[in-house]
């Protein structure tokens, strides 16, 4: 997949991935990976960039004797994932204009 | 490669970059890397499963701006510098002799100043011992002379010790003055090397 419009996505997903309760590294690439498979090399940045644009915040919590960190979407993280909801069904009506001419060709 | 290898061998070749930037990473792989083992992985497995270090040390890098990497290297470091310290031992000469005569210079306004009040107190002890001279030779002169010198000398022995009683009592505070003058220079230089430290 086209690695930008790919990176846009997973942004999302990272969202949506700790919007019903806040999550950690290990189980956000757990918990997407039936849907799209995430490397931790590319969840880092993801992380970071949504960190930075306020979409999350990070907690450190213990946990079994050492440091976890927590992110927990924020107002704009949720936001985010309407917005792409909105944006997801211009996508789909590029995606039947692209189609829709292999279609015509094909009959 | 367990944990412990993988950590350092990510440090090392973070090096270059902002030290916050380093210690975030190592914390989100360490984090990881301590997930999967408590899922059931092995120490070796789990640092597989993280993918290549060089795909890793790239995407850290690819993803941090150019300006802050940039300003990571040139920040220079505080130990001194080998041609810092060569220039420091080739101008000794230079710079200890200045050193050396500025405080000398110093010192001697020093020591001036106390002379001047032990001169001052000189004067009133002297002036202290001169009175009770006179004033025994003033009862010397009552019974072999006449009293009117006898009274004349008594005012003078009195004069002398008033008078020396004033400059010992002045030389006093004088003492005091400088006293209270040396304690704040040395708390200000104190201060001037606290700020400095601070400022390191």
């Amino acid at each position: 997949m086209d690695i930008q419009l790919k990176r846009g996505l997973l942004d999302v997903c990272v969202l949506k991935a700790i919007k019903n309760e806040d999550s950690y590294g290990y189980k956000i690439i757990k918990d997407m990976k039936p849907f799209v498979e995430i490397s931790e090399s590319t969840l880092y940045p993801i992380l970071r960039r949504l960190e930075s644009s306020a979409m999350l915040t990070v907690k450190t919590v213990e946990h079994n004797g050492r440091l976890r960190k927590y992110y927990h979407i924020t107002q704009d993280g949720v936001k985010r994932i309407e917005e792409f909801k909105e944006e997801w069904n211009e996508i789909v009506s590029i995606y039947r204009f692209i189609t829709k001419e292999d279609n015509d060709e094909s009959v | 490669m367990n944990q412990c290898d993988f950590i350092c061998e990510l440090n090392s070749r973070l090096s270059g970059l902002p030290e916050e930037d380093i210690n975030k990473s190592v914390d989100y792989y360490s984090e990881l890397i301590d997930d999967y083992i408590e899922d059931g992985k092995s120490e070796e497995e789990a640092v597989a499963a993280l993918g290549s270090i060089d795909d890793i040390v790239n995407q850290i890098y690819s993803d941090i701006p150019l300006s802050k990497i940039v300003k990571a290297k040139v920040k220079p470091s505080r130990t001194l510098k080998v041609l810092e310290i060569i220039l420091i031992v080739l101008g000794s000469p230079v710079w200890l002799s200045i050193l050396i005569a500025v405080f000398a210079v110093v010192f001697s306004i020093y020591v001036s100043l106390w002379c001047v009040v032990i001169s001052v107190f000189a004067v009133g002890i002297s002036l202290f011992v001169s009175s009770v001279a006179l004033f025994l030779a003033s009862i010397y002169v009552l019974f072999v002379k006449d009293v009117l010198r006898f009274v004349a000398l008594l005012g003078a022995a009195f004069m002398c010790a008033g008078l020396g009683l004033l400059i010992i009592i002045g030389a006093k505070y004088l003492a005091k003055a400088i006293l209270l003058l040396t304690k704040c220079t040395v708390k200000g230089i104190k201060k001037m090397f606290i700020k400095k430290g601070e400022l390191k």
